[in-house]
């Protein structure tokens, strides 16, 4: 009983070490290129959701920081999931995930669990969301599921068809 | 005989709750956003009595009793009211994170009779507003065919910066009223939304109700979504996709203060339902 209850701690102890070793997360978002009359670079979240649809991570926010009075703010409702689903009850700016636009190419964010802005998830199912919305333009949200921990290396896709190019999700334990 | 009746007061009380030319017109206060982020958003209104939803084809709705509650429930002053020939408009600066109800609500009573040589009157007249003075001094106190009507009269809508929240939508317990459940500033066009109807107060069964998203101007089937509220003054609505919807409701019963001994009430709202 007593042998049992040990070997229960140490492999416990053992997945412990495993888990704070930093799991490392990136994220790489491509911004297209488009012939429009009219191109204003697209207001981006990216955040997780745990499997309750809960956004347990902000992991970045790309808005125009530098207009007037906030009023790039205005616009953060256009990315009306994000909006909903925490940018609402958020307090502008974030301090490491808000940051300003970025124009058509594609942009690697990485990301360490347990380290901000990226919490330290538990075992469980997740999505990263990616969410763009383009002033007098359009709106484009892609999902990636993935599970922690991650027990080797993932990579898992979505592309977007309009306002999202390419978004790779990469994992390493 | 009854059905006559029925049919008489309906159409009388349509009249009396429009202020209006004829019933088939809907009163409406629409926002351009319902949703709003920033730091001081504003948001403007259109107000109009129309056929095509959200078109201004007939007459402006009057800002007779326009109120504007706060997420802190204190008043907040429409700005920039204007009205034209079509529609009136105004703006809400909303310094106050939260939800907001902007409404123009009244009550009162509607008599009609007869006077000794068989002429038809009634109280009050198209475009009057009820008055308890005029009424005692207009109404006879007994008269052939004399019947009062106890009317309510709702037209609302809700805006929201930042966060939704809940002050703006507690009832009054007068007349015809909707409480959401599902928030109205929170909707979505996949997701089932569901609202409970109140009457003075109580949980109204019966209220009918017909929900029609905007652009009707532009198809051919209005694509109109009636129901009818359950036991528990409840409607559980799907939606037609993301939009603005006009939503109209309508209510009667025998149970009226005396000397009314009918009550009516009449309620409209617009709501804004996003795309998933």
């Amino acid at each position: 009983m007593k042998l049992t209850h040990t070997l229960g701690l140490s492999v416990l102890a053992l997945f412990l070490s495993f888990s704070s070793q930093a799991t490392e997360l990136s994220v790489s978002v491509e911004i297209p290129a488009l012939d429009v009359a009219e191109y204003h670079r697209p207001y981006l979240a990216v955040w997780v959701e745990d499997s309750s649809n809960k956004t347990v991570s902000n992991l970045a926010v790309w808005y125009d920081t530098k207009l007037r009075n906030n009023e790039g703010e205005d616009w953060l409702k256009d990315m009306r999931q994000w909006w909903r689903k925490s940018g609402r009850s958020l307090t502008m700016p974030i301090d490491g995930v808000t940051g300003a636009t970025h124009g058509p190419g594609k942009y690697d964010l990485n990301f360490t669990l347990g380290q901000a802005p990226l919490a330290k998830l538990p075992e469980g199912d997740y999505t990263l969301r990616v969410e763009a919305a383009r002033e007098v333009g359009g709106r484009e949200l892609l999902n990636i599921p993935f599970s922690l921990p991650a027990k080797e290396s993932i990579t898992a896709k979505a592309q977007g068809s309009n306002e999202l190019g390419e978004v790779v999700l990469s994992i390493k334990p | 005989m009854k059905t006559v009746t029925l049919l008489k007061t309906s159409l009388l009380s349509a009249l009396v709750l429009g202020s209006l030319s004829a019933n088939a017109h809907r009163a409406w206060i629409a926002p351009d956003v319902t949703v709003l982020s920033g730091s001081t958003p504003a948001v403007t209104f259109d107000m109009a009595v129309s056929n095509s939803i959200f078109n201004f084809d007939h007459v402006p709705m009057r800002a007779n009793g326009l109120t504007i509650i706060g997420p802190d429930n204190n008043t907040v002053t429409a700005e920039n009211l204007h009205t034209g020939k079509f529609r009136t408009v105004f703006d809400l600066t909303m310094e106050k994170e939260g939800t907001y109800r902007v409404f123009i609500a009244n009550q009162g009573l509607f008599a009609r009779w007869e006077d000794a040589e068989g002429k038809g009157h009634y109280y009050p007249k198209r475009g009057e507003t009820y008055d308890q003075k005029e009424f005692n001094k207009i109404v006879p106190k007994k008269a052939k065919g004399l019947e009062i009507s106890q009317t309510s009269r709702r037209l609302e809508t809700f805006v929201t910066s930042g966060e939704p929240t809940d002050n703006a939508l507690e009832i009054t317990k007068k007349g015809l009223e909707l409480k959401p459940i599902t928030h109205p500033n929170d909707l979505y066009a996949g997701e089932t939304a569901k609202f409970q109807f109140f009457i003075d107060g109580k949980p109204a069964k019966g209220v009918e109700v017909s929900i029609v998203r905007e652009g009707t101007r532009y198809r051919n089937n209005p694509e109109e979504i009636n129901l009818v509220s359950d036991k528990k003054g409840e409607i559980s609505v799907n939606w037609n996709g993301a939009g603005r919807y006009f939503l109209e409701a309508s209510y009667k019963d025998n149970v009226a203060k005396k000397p009314a001994t009918v009550r009516t009430g009449g309620y409209s709202l617009v709501l804004e339902v996003l795309a998933d």
